[in-house]
């Protein structure tokens, strides 16, 4: 069956054009993806609701055509949390970076996943803070250069997919900018899924990590994150074979089974004998 | 002998020979969060600090920064943070618990355009906030604020000593501008080696009963230790004012600005005076204490006086407690990361100095 060509100009606002991305940043291959992943899930414009942070990856809102918020620097999902109760009808998506969710957002990222709350959160992983100019994240590998680890990092780095898992998601998975189709199909179920779900997309910054690190030229970046990969099933039966510097994708987590909050909150109330309102949890359905 | 003369004066940037001076002033420990236009700051500190024998640690946060300062000024350390707007707004309840513990530290603040996100462009926006304080309780701050890359390097120096002397937290404010903006620097000596303090935690047995915390639970108590607080912040505004006059002697109309401003102001000045205008000017170095008494007692012998800021008028308040009603206070700001032009503020210059004396 001849695949639906996506019209992407329809969720664009091309007068926020051009994007402030670099030639050569992987965030783009990641925006198509996520509306690819919307427009194949048949999500009408007005009931999404993108909330992103601050970096160069969480500039995503700003470019497409749903309801936005480009909010504080590591605090998207506090954002995000605040709109899913007033508006549960919503689909809460939540754009971030390695920085901003992992490290000044590191707290409210543990609390939303630990709260299972039904909020989707694509998380551009590039390793380094971009917008700022390459400093280290808690994402940057060990060893590796940034500006504010002139000597390579000697911290040790967040594997932020397991993290999200071990506080609690309902769905975890990664993905890098060289599988896109498998980018789609996860962020479609993530979307899908009920309760904290997190897609971590690996995605290159030839501009500020790259360059540091031996590896300006974009493509050889976008083939060193292919190689680099090893399934999630794969990376199981490798055990203490696993290379040091695999990237595992693949689904972490998919567990329906974990109560996810709107609906606790809703049960919560109901059992209170509470009057469901308009812009309660409750009644907006 | 003065240092300069020993070593060639080094081409670096304003957020540059703020590490310099640092380090010079026996700063052990370097705590920050990367944010425009400060992060040139915590950069040159991951670069410099660990041959000095130092720490830099980029923490999770601003609120992680402004509490591992807390930690290593408890410890006794030399210890410092820099960043911007937002990140200074998180740091806001770890200056007022330094302030209560009275732990000496500096924290560098190069101001961006605010409010919110606003932009990376200079702005002066934040004086309410440092200046002010930001936190709260019953506290004050020493503020010194730098115009040139030599100043950069000097006050932060300068700050440490405050800091230590009182037992404060200080403020180095400066824009982007001033950070940014690569000038010739002189360095001077390192400080010699640093008595130990004798009320930090020093990993002995004499330190060992020391208690470094803000919390009087009894109401005089607490009343007490803010009356101490209070005497300490009358001492300082005895003291540690500082202020430079550019051609005030004989001036009628006095235009008052602080860092980039007044290097700007300074421009405008000379070329008013080639119109005949008698302008003078007065940049407060520190902001807190203000320059008060010294403006009150020139506000005797001229017609009025303009404050120029980069912002919506915030430090004219001062300029207004200062003089009282003696003379007139007018006020020019530009917002949103504009730094006018010396044209632009001769003109307002002569603007006001149409409307004629007292
Ligand atoms: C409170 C606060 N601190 C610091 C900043 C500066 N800042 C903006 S984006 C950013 C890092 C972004 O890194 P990441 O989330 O990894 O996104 P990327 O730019 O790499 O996509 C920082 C430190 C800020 N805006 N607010
Ligand atoms: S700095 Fe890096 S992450 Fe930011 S737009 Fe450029 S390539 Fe992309």
């Amino acid at each position: 069956m001849a695949k639906k060509l996506i019209d992407y100009n329809k969720y664009l606002r091309l007068d926020k054009f051009p994007l402030i991305w670099c030639p050569g940043c992987g965030d783009g291959i990641v925006l198509k993806a996520i509306l690819r992943a919307i427009d194949q899930l048949g999500l009408d414009q007005d009931k999404v609701c993108m909330v992103s942070g601050i970096g160069c990856s969480s500039r995503t809102p700003g470019y497409v055509d749903f309801n936005t918020l480009h909010t504080t620097h590591g605090r998207a999902l506090a954002f995000a949390t605040g709109v899913k109760m007033a508006r549960p009808e919503l689909h809460v998506i939540v754009v971030t970076g390695d920085g901003d969710a992992c490290a000044i957002g590191g707290n409210h990222f543990i609390h939303a996943a630990r709260r299972n709350i039904d909020i989707t959160v694509l998380l551009y992983n590039n390793w380094i803070y971009g917008m700022t100019g390459g400093q280290a994240s808690p994402a940057t590998p060990a060893g590796d250069r940034a500006s504010t680890a002139p000597f390579g990092a000697i911290e040790p780095n967040f594997d932020i997919a397991r993290l999200a898992a071990a506080a609690g998601a309902s769905f975890v998975a990664r993905e890098t900018v060289a599988k896109p189709a498998l980018m789609d199909k996860l962020i479609v179920k993530a979307i899908t899924r009920k309760g904290f779900s997190l897609v971590e997309l690996m995605t290159p910054c030839p501009t500020t990590y790259g360059r540091r690190n031996r590896m300006a030229n974009p493509v050889d970046m976008v083939e060193d994150l292919k190689q680099r990969s090893v399934s999630v099933a794969k990376a199981e039966r490798l055990g203490d074979e696993l290379p040091d510097n695999a990237i595992v994708t693949g689904v972490f987590v998919d567990d329906e089974s974990r109560p996810e909050y709107t609906e606790r909150y809703a049960r919560l109330v109901e059992s209170l004998g509470g009057a469901p309102s308009t812009t309660s949890p409750v009644g907006a359905k | 002998m003065s240092s300069s003369l020993k070593r060639p004066p080094l081409l670096i940037k304003g957020n540059e020979a703020i590490i310099k001076g640092a380090i010079l002033a026996g700063c052990k420990t370097f705590f920050g969060y990367p944010i425009t236009p400060a992060s040139e700051i915590a950069e040159a500190a991951a670069r410099d600090f660990p041959a000095a024998g130092g720490t830099f640690i980029q923490a999770e946060s601003e609120t992680a920064s402004i509490n591992m300062v807390y930690g290593a000024a408890s410890a006794g350390v030399r210890t410092m943070t820099a960043s911007s707007g937002p990140g200074i707004s998180l740091m806001q309840e770890g200056v007022s618990y330094l302030a209560g513990s009275e732990l000496p530290a500096v924290i560098v603040s190069i101001v961006r355009g605010g409010p919110g996100l606003g932009n990376i462009g200079p702005e002066q926006s934040d004086y309410n906030q440092i200046v002010r304080i930001g936190g709260h309780g019953n506290y004050r701050n020493p503020v010194l604020a730098p115009a040139t890359g030599q100043e950069m390097c000097d006050l932060t120096i300068r700050a440490f000593e405050i800091a230590d002397r009182y037992r404060t937290p200080v403020y180095l404010m400066a824009d982007g501008f001033t950070g940014q903006m690569m000038e010739p620097v002189s360095f001077p000596d390192p400080v010699p080696p640093l008595p130990e303090k004798e009320w930090a935690v020093r990993a002995d047995a004499e330190s060992r009963e020391n208690l470094i915390s803000s919390i009087f639970l009894e109401h005089d108590q607490l009343e007490e230790h803010n009356r101490k607080l209070q005497r300490k912040y009358k001492e300082i505004a005895a003291n540690e004012v500082m202020v430079d006059d550019f051609l005030v002697e004989d001036a009628t109309i006095l235009v008052v600005g602080y860092g980039i401003m007044s290097r700007v102001l300074r421009s405008a000045v000379r070329a008013a005076r080639e119109d005949g205008l008698k302008v003078g000017l007065v940049r407060p170095i520190s902001l807190w204490p203000f320059p008060s008494d010294h403006l009150e007692a020139l506000a005797e012998k001229i017609d009025r006086i303009i404050t120029f800021e980069l912002s919506n008028g915030q430090m004219v308040e001062d300029v207004r407690l200062s003089v009282h009603d003696s003379v007139p206070v007018h006020f020019y700001g530009r917002m949103g990361g504009n730094v006018p032009s010396a044209e632009e503020c001769l003109e307002v210059i002569r603007r006001y100095a149409a409307e004629g004396g007292k």
